[in-house]
């Protein structure tokens, strides 16, 4: 397996598990956590080409992806925040006001 | 454009301004006295200039394109003046203003607003007849035809509150539509085959012999069937006596004098073309003559006033049919003006009457002449000129329609016109004796008229003598048998003594005499069943074809809608369920979608 191999196969990995976690926790703040994870996976991958094909592009664009994912975890924590304080609940199953 | 088409054009463009003006500017409609004065004034004026192109005898022409086509154009509008129009001119401009100015005092009581309306109305009517005798092609004619049956349909239903009238209203529309329809198919198929709506070049190619068209009879026919409808002939007659329920002034201007004459008129002016197609003449002559006869009988039974005026008017019109229908269409034209006057004249009379008395029915008048005599006066008068008694107007023209029916060889029509005379008289003085002398009625006061409703009366009545007159010095200039005069005296007479035994002296009861003749009493009394006959088509055809439409409508076309709306809701329900609203269920959709993206790509590339 060569080195470029190991990376994308972990990266595979974080974002498989990342996705399991969206799909399946309960709690809202698990969900994010997926999400998060998901996001490093592709950041792995950036850094892993960057490196492998000697582009700085890469890396540049992976620290505008932290910084953004820093971003929407502030975000996305405060609107789970304020539905706790509306709902009294963060369990994805039981906000589904948008149900048809 | 030279004078002699100048003026008539004026004529026509008169009552239009008035109407247009009265129809915008709503303030001035509303105002009601004031509009009737805006309209008589433009009626004056126009009077006035058709009395200038009748006595200087203008003739000429002049049209102007109306539907261009790449060979000329299709269809020109225009005026067409010749003796027939300019006599015409004159009657509806003359009979228009008597019975506007009469209608200010008749109709004085109505809200000035619905006077506004009534004089609009008036002046519409005016404007569309004159264009009608002015036409100079069967497509112009065929514009104002349609326009003058809508100014009647209007003014029956003047009160169209009342639910007869507004009823009458429609049912002159309808039984004048279907006699239209022939009218325009026959327009549309003669200029099919020959390429021109004009006057001129229609009979100029008559002339030549140049209109051997197969079918030339069938065209014709479906063109009087125009004349048929409008004109009140038997079996569309119907619509006319019920159009009494409009206005007395409206029933003496429309259903007597002008419009109803429309389409003798009409015959008259295409006479050039009847003239070729001798069994369609025949047929006109037969129907008139059967018309004639056949409304007189009604008239006889009649207990309102002015529906024994409307059926003398169906009368009278069979009377001119017959005579164009026999060659003689100058005859049946003569007639057409000379009863354009007396019957205007009577029927005026008889709204007086109506006006003082507050009733229609004869059997609840009686004795009025001591009340109203100038009233009675030219009542009488308007009856003497119907029952043809020289030297009225009515005994010259009648008198020409008579020789004209006897000379085309047309023996049984002539009889059935024959008959009808002495009918005529009789009828008429039945009203005369039962409504003017005899018992008189103790209900109300009755009084004579205001002068603006006697003064059109006076002057009816002198015309109706002077043109008599006139026609008793300048006429004879055809050959009539005989025997003729002393006839139709003779018939006259016999009415006049017949009405006179049974409904002045008593000599001879009513009842007697209409037990003597049962049938004939039964049948007109019920007005042959042709009212019902067309009631009954109109409710099993009309209404059945409706209830079938509609059912088509509720059952077919809205359940095809049903189904889809039902399906469209069920599959709305069915697919709701997609939407949980839980965006983790998103998320495995979206996976899932990626994931079938990469099968897909793996295996389809």
């Amino acid at each position: 397996m060569s080195g470029l191999q190991a990376y994308l196969v972990l990266a595979a990995l974080v974002f498989a598990i990342g996705l399991f976690g969206v799909l399946t926790r309960r709690n809202a703040v698990g969900i994010l956590l997926g999400i998060e994870l998901m996001l490093n996976a592709v950041n792995i991958n950036l850094v892993a080409f960057a490196r492998f094909n000697g582009d700085l592009g890469g890396v540049v664009f992976t620290l505008f992806t932290i910084s953004i994912t820093v971003a929407e975890v502030a975000v996305g924590l405060a609107i789970v925040i304020a539905i706790f304080r509306v709902r009294r609940t963060v369990e994805a199953d039981r906000l589904d006001l948008l149900r048809g | 454009m030279t004078l002699p088409t100048v003026l008539p054009l004026l004529v026509w463009v008169l009552p239009f301004a008035a109407f247009v003006l009265l129809a915008v500017v709503a303030p001035l409609r509303r105002a009601g006295p004031r509009a009737g004065l805006l309209s008589i004034g433009a009626m004056g004026v126009a009077f006035m200039a058709a009395l200038v192109v009748w006595v200087e005898d203008f003739r000429g022409e002049a049209t102007w394109s109306w539907i261009p086509s790449d060979g000329g154009p299709i269809a020109t509008v225009g005026v067409l003046v010749d003796p027939v129009s300019n006599a015409m001119l004159v009657l509806v401009t003359l009979v228009s203003l008597l019975v506007q100015v009469y209608s200010l005092a008749y109709l004085g009581d109505e809200p000035p607003a619905s006077l506004g309306r009534y004089y609009t109305y008036q002046s519409l009517f005016a404007f569309s007849m004159l264009g009608l005798v002015l036409s100079p092609g069967f497509l112009q004619m065929f514009v104002f035809w349609e326009l003058v049956g809508l100014c009647s349909y209007l003014l029956i239903g003047y009160w169209y509150q009342r639910p007869a009238a507004a009823r009458a209203a429609v049912k002159a529309f309808w039984i004048t539509k279907l006699g239209d329809v022939g009218f325009v198919i026959g327009i549309v198929l003669l200029w099919s085959a020959t390429g021109t709506f004009d006057f001129g070049e229609l009979f100029a190619k008559a002339q030549e012999h140049a209109l051997a068209i197969d079918g030339l009879g069938t065209i014709m026919f479906l063109i009087y069937l125009g004349a048929v409808g409008k004109s009140a002939q038997f079996p569309l007659h119907v619509w006319l006596p019920d159009a009494m329920e409009g206005p007395t002034p409206v029933s003496a201007l429309i259903h007597a004098a002008t419009m109803v004459t429309a389409g003798v008129f009409m015959v008259t002016r295409a006479q050039p073309l009847f003239a070729l197609v001798p069994d369609v003449l025949t047929l006109i002559g037969w129907v008139g003559a059967f018309t004639a006869l056949l409304a007189a009988t009604m008239a006889c039974v009649e207990s309102d006033i002015k529906r024994v005026l409307a059926y003398s008017t169906v009368s009278q019109l069979g009377y001119m049919m017959a005579a164009a229908g026999a060659g003689a269409a100058d005859a049946g034209f003569l007639h057409l003006l000379t009863h354009g006057l007396f019957k205007a004249l009577l029927f005026l009379a008889a709204g007086a009457v109506i006006h003082a008395v507050g009733t229609n029915d004869i059997f609840r008048m009686g004795g009025l002449f001591r009340a109203m005599p100038q009233t009675g006066i030219v009542f009488i008068v308007g009856t003497l000129a119907l029952a043809g008694v020289p030297p009225l107007a009515g005994f010259f023209s009648k008198e020409a329609v008579l020789s004209g029916v006897w000379e085309a060889h047309l023996t049984v029509p002539f009889l059935m016109l024959a008959l009808t005379a002495l009918l005529t008289a009789f009828y008429m003085f039945r009203v005369v004796f039962i409504t003017f002398f005899g018992r008189a009625f103790e209900a109300g006061h009755p009084h004579e008229a205001p002068w603006l409703m006697r003064g059109p009366l006076w002057l009816l009545a002198a015309l109706t003598v002077a043109v008599g007159i006139r026609l008793a010095v300048g006429g004879g200039e055809h050959e009539a048998p005989g025997w003729l005069v002393p006839l139709s005296l003779a018939s006259a007479f016999v009415g006049f003594a017949l009405a006179w035994a049974m409904y002045q002296r008593g000599l001879v009861d009513p009842a007697t005499f209409s037990t003597a003749l049962a049938p004939f009493d039964f049948l007109a009394r019920r007005r042959y069943g042709i009212d019902a006959l067309y009631a009954g088509l109109y409710r099993a055809l009309v209404l059945g074809f409706a209830r079938l439409i509609g059912w088509i409508d509720r059952y077919l076309v809205d359940g095809v809608l049903n189904v889809l709306s039902a399906l469209t809701l069920r599959a709305g329900a069915g697919l709701r369920g997609i939407q949980s609203g839980r965006a983790q269920d998103y998320v495995y959709g979206v996976a899932f979608g990626v994931l079938l993206l990469f099968v897909w790509a793996q295996l389809w590339r």
